[in-house]
């Protein structure tokens, strides 16, 4: 359990949080400027806050009220930065080594990131993707009580990225040590996160299980309307003619791709933005996905968007459409629909395997 | 085999103790300081930044008076020196090791700070991270990353202190076998008729020491951009 409270007036934004994190991945959401990189460094102690509390189990990292501020090395707090700073005079070998009590875990880590052929090799001849690996295990020998991750697939291309995250959903099923996870990309909070703060202008803005956070109307001004959306589970029913088909609540799923294996569950993510509401079950659409659904709550913007919250079985679902056909299609909460989902909308890079 | 005169030779085996003996003892403090100028953020780091700096500019034989005046063996800290250590400067080899270390010490200092310019500062905060104490990470990332920067240092700061001239004959005078310096010799020399004959094999031993002290201060130089760039 992680405990965190800080304050610290800058220049021109001042930062004043609270908050709470468990196990699994945490994520802290926001814009540029939102103060997560403040956070982190707080928390790591490479950043001194005017407030600072910082409570990591039954130790006490920082507390400005008691004048306790640990130094970085004392805080067994792993830190994954943006860049992969790993020691140029070192081997590979040498850099994971170089925070490990004793080399044990090292077959084990090595091995989990695929980094075991690297060893003996010098930083400068890595890749991108690979030097972010060699970072992560670094990190993680450490022996850490909590991992931060800040920003640690910014500078990595869309390929790379997507080359990584299947090693950061390792490591949180396997490596058993809470994360701080700090971002901007909305798609690596709904694969990863268990929990999401989201930051604006140094506050929390609302904070809460991702999928509740996601869905949530209300934290719609903070996503920004074309990131709202829902986070679905389903479960992998068959792989036909280069789809798949999986079960949700409230009905069945054509998304493209073959990937998980049958049975398994996965998450998939319903953009509001590509959700369209019928009232009638429509006939002779080219969308493959047509889920029966009761309009829960109406949300008017300021602009000339509305958002539909829609139930469907268990699941939620938001539908971003304009207030003009609100109102001529008379919706009210309790009212059965259908929403009709673009085949697009639940494409390979918002389909995520499961983690619950 | 370069042919020199009996006070040639003493004069080169002497520049070479007097060299050898001020690199030695100049450098940690060189490092020290350099740390504290690259690093330090403290009142008086200005007044520090120019004192290192001031024989650089300073006419050198202004740098050896102010030496006599402090370390003279009628000046407090001369005396304080004699008394307690025995040591005395004045006239004597070892002032010649003092004038050369506070001449060349501005460039050794250059070069380090240079050095420690270019380690990226994330790094240290990465070792940080990895539970490594200040001083640990000083020892096993910094001083690494920097030892080619240090080495130079060293180099230039000998080639410097084997030409020291002004200081060191205001300071320590020019007596054949105990403060007379390959430089201060080459002066001797050319003051008696006839003497030229002698100097050149001393003039071509100064230029070979410079020339190849440059040389591998420059590629060492080299060595730390390549070291921090994690090509070597």
């Amino acid at each position: 359990m992680l405990t965190i409270g800080l304050s610290h007036r800058f220049d021109d934004f001042a930062l004043d949080v609270d908050i709470t994190a468990g196990d699994g991945i945490t994520m802290l959401f926001g814009p540029s400027g939102a103060g997560k990189s403040t956070i982190a460094k707080a928390v790591g102690g490479l950043l001194r806050t005017d407030r600072a509390y910082v409570q990591l189990g039954e130790r006490t990292l920082a507390d400005t009220a008691q004048k306790i501020w640990l130094k970085p090395h004392a805080r067994r707090i792993g830190y994954v930065f943006q860049e992969p700073r790993l020691f140029p005079h070192l081997s590979v070998r040498g850099n994971l080594l170089y925070g490990a009590a004793q080399d044990t875990d090292l077959v084990r880590i090595a091995d989990l990131l695929d980094i075991t052929p690297l060893l003996a090799r010098r930083p400068a001849g890595l890749s991108g993707g690979e030097a972010a690996r060699v970072a992560l295990g670094r990190a993680l020998l450490s022996a850490p009580s909590l991992l931060i991750l800040d920003e640690p697939l910014a500078a990595l291309d869309a390929r790379r990225k997507a080359d990584i995250l299947p090693y950061l959903e390792r490591l949180r099923d396997h490596a058993g040590v809470p994360m701080l996870y700090i971002t901007h990309a909305l798609d690596e909070v709904a694969r990863l996160g268990s929990t999401l703060v989201l930051l604006r202008d140094g506050k929390v803005a609302r904070t809460g299980r991702v999928r509740d956070v996601l869905s949530d109307p209300d934290a719609v001004p903070v996503l920004g309307p074309r990131m709202a959306g829902a986070m679905l589970e389903g479960q992998v029913l068959r792989h036909v003619d280069g789809l798949t088909e999986l079960a949700v609540s409230g009905g069945p799923l054509w998304v493209p791709g073959t990937a998980g294996a049958i049975g398994s569950r996965m998450r998939l993510r319903v953009m509001a933005q590509d959700v369209i509401v019928g009232t009638q079950r429509p006939q002779g659409l080219s969308a493959l996905n047509i889920l029966p659904a009761q309009v829960v709550s109406l949300h008017r913007g300021d602009g000339p968007g509305a958002l539909v919250v829609l139930q469907s079985g268990t699941d939620r679902l938001l539908a971003r459409i304009t207030q003009r056909s609100l109102d001529e299609m008379g919706l009210a909460p309790g009212d059965q629909v259908f929403g009709i989902l673009k085949t697009v909308s639940v494409g390979p890079t918002d389909v995520f395997a499961g983690m619950d | 085999m370069i042919a020199l005169p009996p006070e040639g030779w003493d004069a080169l085996w002497l520049s070479l103790r007097v060299a050898g003996l001020s690199t030695l003892l100049s450098l940690p403090v060189a490092l020290g300081v350099a740390l504290l100028l690259a690093r330090g953020r403290f009142v008086g780091r200005g007044i520090l930044n120019g004192l290192v700096h001031l024989p650089l500019v300073l006419p050198p034989v202004v740098t050896g008076y102010l030496l006599l005046i402090a370390f003279g063996r009628t000046a407090p800290i001369g005396i304080f020196l004699e008394d307690t250590f025995g040591l005395v400067l004045a006239f004597r080899w070892t002032g010649a090791v003092l004038a050369a270390a506070v001449m060349s010490f501005p460039l050794t200092v250059r070069a380090i700070w240079l050095a420690l310019e270019a380690v990226e500062p994330g790094l240290e905060e990465a070792a940080a991270t990895l539970g490594a104490s200040p001083v640990r990470v000083f020892v096993t990332v910094t001083l690494p990353l920097i030892a080619p920067g240090v080495l130079a240092g060293a180099v230039i700061g000998f080639a410097k202190a084997m030409g020291e001239f002004g200081a060191t004959i205001t300071f320590v005078s020019n007596i054949p076998g105990e403060t007379q310096t390959v430089p201060s010799a080459i002066y001797s020399f050319l003051q008696v008729p006839g003497g030229e004959a002698a100097v050149w094999g001393l003039v071509a031993l100064a230029v070979g020491v410079a020339l190849g002290a440059l040389l591998l201060a420059e590629m060492l130089s080299r060595r730390v951009a390549a070291r921090i760039a994690g090509r070597a």
